[in-house]
């Protein structure tokens, strides 16, 4: 078991929530974490990525190099483009495909599409449409992580389980929203993985 | 077995703790920030309770963390690697008094200049004060070795500079936890011959401080941190502080044989240098940061072939990663697709309904009817404002910097004279800045932009806001008439274009203060009520 995973999206989108609930589920499995974040001034609606490694082994580097990173988990479309240099050969590309246009010049949606489909079969989702049937626009991103499971290595019961670890404080409702979220994206993506 | 998952900058914070802290202080910046505001979260339960309230500036803040290992108890100080330079004289000078309790700096450097106007190194620094610099590799590493900063301030009688750069301060891994250790007691004596930097005490103290460098380098040559990874190659690498990582990957990846000694203590250790040296016959100097050890390595006249940052085998500027490594041993990893031509930058941006955009809104209608159109500007979330579409401030030099180049420029004869500056830089180094101006009647207004926060780094307590940041301009001196409030506010536009464009107008010293608080402050009261911003 060895994987990277870079983690991108807008300041604001809640990537690190992601984050958080891989590593609670690696960490359960007894697994080396690596998380690097981005703080301070890019979180005002800057472009934000986080490097993931999960390992059996010691890892050394905060950072991933490129070409060697497995998957490359987005909750913008644009944003998944911006770190393709990193993906490594039979890499993934699991992408929301709702733009937050606030930037000058954002490109044509069927362009970043066009650019997308470069990558080997990559999972597009509308999240923020799946986001709303599971209750709540904000669980966005665990629609995201649900259509990412399949790549993470990590199943989606322990994947669960670390959902139900960070929002427990919240209450058993909103556990059980992003949990409605993540299975939303789970299903989407196997979906999508049988049809191709 | 107590484990926990930590930002490196909250491993500190932890290790920090566990030490024996009976306080923290700072001033927040990023990448230091999060190491005080963990500890504020997390001190609760430690009795007798843990100091932790924010400071004005990195000064003061050093100042007191002094005073508190004066009095014979453990401090830690915590700022960004510029805010060095605004304690930089009390940190030099506590070198040569000497500490108590122990006394721990931990600053964060900024390497690639993520959040940051420059990218200084602040092992020259510890070089220096002539001070330990301790500088891990790892979150574990962190935890472990601020305890022991501790220790070893104490043992030596000297403050410990810790350093840390951004990639690992804002990265997270498994860290293993350490029991607590007391607090140290109440132990102070009447010291005046060391404490009392007079040049005949200085002289001596200093003399004192050199007499000790043997030490500090014997300490390192048993250090921990300063270990050698065997290797059978010729090339061997000197590794310090987190680019040991990149270098330890790219080895795995390429199946390297080269010898590392890794450094994480200074000052260097001299012997364990020497016997790297001795078996190779070229050395690739790899620093997090400047060139500093590679240079001295060098010396004037070279010498064996060193290779580094300074001959181009590693990027002159910038942080280091795995890739650079490798590309110095001419191996070299295949990269992913090319970004596509059509992803363009996405910088930050002032947030939506930011009082600060309808602060510089006025501000740029008020400035277009003049021929000079110059803003002279801070550090803060209003930065923003000088990229599109405002483009309304001009300079951002150093914290308080926008009162005083107003000055100067007034003093030039470059009328109007405007200052943006926001509520904490200016009571951080702004308000002094402001003395000048009133002592020499210059033609400036100064805007604050009072969000009551510091914003930027995450809402942190601000010193000073609302009536008491009048109550200090007028304690200064500013006219009363001439510290006027607006409150930034679509709906308030005219008003607040008439009040600006009068004070830009009077030839002396104004202040116009915009009061509103920041969004995003206002959230986070909203979620978390009970929350102490």
């Amino acid at each position: 078991m060895h994987l990277n995973i870079i983690l991108a999206g807008v300041g604001g989108q809640g990537i690190l929530t992601i984050a958080s609930v891989i590593n609670h589920a690696a960490i359960q499995k007894g697994l080396h974490v690596r998380q690097a974040e981005v703080h301070g001034m890019s979180q005002r609606g800057g472009a934000v990525q986080s490097h993931l490694r999960i390992s059996a082994r010691k890892i050394y580097s905060d950072l991933i190099s490129r070409g060697t990173s497995h998957l490359i988990l987005s909750v913008e479309p644009l944003e998944a483009l911006r770190y393709l240099p990193y993906l490594s050969p039979k890499g993934k590309v699991v992408t929301a495909t709702d733009p937050i246009v606030n930037m000058p010049g954002y490109p044509d949606l069927e362009a970043i599409f066009t650019e997308l489909h470069r990558t080997d079969k990559p999972v597009l989702v509308s999240a923020a449409e799946h986001a709303r049937q599971a209750g709540n626009i904000r669980t966005s991103n665990m629609v995201m992580l649900g259509a990412a499971a399949p790549f993470t290595g990590i199943t989606p019961a322990d994947l669960e389980s670390g959902i139900e670890k960070l929002f427990v404080r919240k209450g058993a409702d909103i556990v059980e929203m992003n949990i409605r979220a993540f299975r939303k994206g789970l299903e989407l993506s196997q979906h999508q993985a049988s049809d191709t | 077995m107590n484990k926990r998952l930590l930002l490196g900058a909250e491993a500190i914070a932890l290790g920090a703790l566990d030490a024996g802290i009976s306080g923290v202080y700072a001033y927040p910046g990023t990448p230091s920030t999060e190491i005080t505001e963990y500890i504020q979260q997390n001190s609760a339960d430690r009795q007798p309770p843990v100091r932790s309230a924010w400071s004005a500036n990195e000064k003061t803040a050093y100042e007191a963390a002094l005073g508190m290992a004066y009095a014979g108890k453990r401090s830690l100080v915590c700022m960004k690697h510029v805010g060095l330079n605004v304690a930089a004289d009390a940190f030099i000078n506590s070198a040569i008094t000497g500490v108590n309790g122990g006394l721990v700096l931990a600053v964060a450097d900024d390497p690639s200049m993520h959040s940051s106007q420059n990218e200084q190194d602040s092992r020259v620094y510890g070089k220096f004060a002539m001070v330990p610099v301790i500088e891990p590799a790892s979150q574990q590493e962190l935890y472990d070795a601020t305890r022991e900063a501790f220790d070893i301030s104490e043992s030596l009688g000297l403050p410990v500079l810790l350093r840390l750069t951004t990639r690992l301060s804002h990265s997270r891994a498994v860290v293993e936890i350490a029991s607590e250790r007391a607090q140290n007691r109440l132990n102070a004596f009447c010291e005046p011959e060391r404490y009392v930097l007079m040049p005949q005490n200085a002289r001596r103290q200093y003399e004192h401080l050199v007499s000790m460098q043997p030490r500090l380098e014997e300490f390192s040559e048993h250090s921990w941190l300063n270990t050698l990874v065997p290797g059978s190659g010729k090339t061997g690498v000197i590794a310090f502080g987190i680019a040991f990582n990149y270098v330890m990957e790219a080895r795995e990846i390429f199946e390297l044989d080269c010898p590392v000694l890794r450094i994480g203590c200074y000052p260097l250790p001299r012997k364990k240098v020497e016997a790297l040296f001795a078996g190779c016959d070229s050395v690739l100097v790899a620093e997090e940061g400047y060139p500093v050890y590679e240079e001295l390595l060098r010396g004037f006249f070279g010498g064996k072939q060193i290779r580094g940052r300074l001959d181009g085998a590693l990027p002159r500027t910038g942080e280091l990663d795995t890739d650079h490594i490798a590309r110095a041993f001419s191996r070299h990893l295949d990269h992913g697709l090319p970004i596509p031509g059509i992803v363009s930058n996405r910088p930050p941006e002032l947030c939506k309904g930011c009082g600060h955009r309808d602060l510089l809104e006025a501000l740029n209608i008020v400035m277009g009817s003049y021929d000079h159109k110059h803003v002279f500007s801070d550090i803060g979330c209003y930065t923003l404002g000088a990229l599109p579409p405002f483009n309304a401030i001009h300079t951002c030099v150093d914290m308080g910097a926008s009162v005083t180049m107003a000055k100067g420029a007034a003093d030039a004869g470059l009328l109007p004279a405007v200052a943006v500056i926001g509520d904490s830089t200016f009571s951080h180094s702004g308000m002094t800045g402001l003395l000048d101006a009133v002592n020499d009647r210059s033609p400036v207004t100064i805007i604050i932009s009072d969000n009551d926060t510091v914003a930027m780094t995450g809402g942190q307590s601000s010193s000073a806001t609302g009536s008491r940041l009048i109550e200090i301009c007028r304690g200064i001196g500013v006219e009363q008439e001439h510290i006027r409030t607006i409150v930034p506010l679509k709906s308030h536009l005219d008003e607040n274009i008439t009040v600006l464009g009068e004070e830009i107008a009077y030839e002396g010293v104004s202040v116009v203060i915009a009061q509103r608080e920041c969004i995003e402050n206002a959230a986070r009261k909203k979620r978390n009520p009970a929350a102490n911003h």
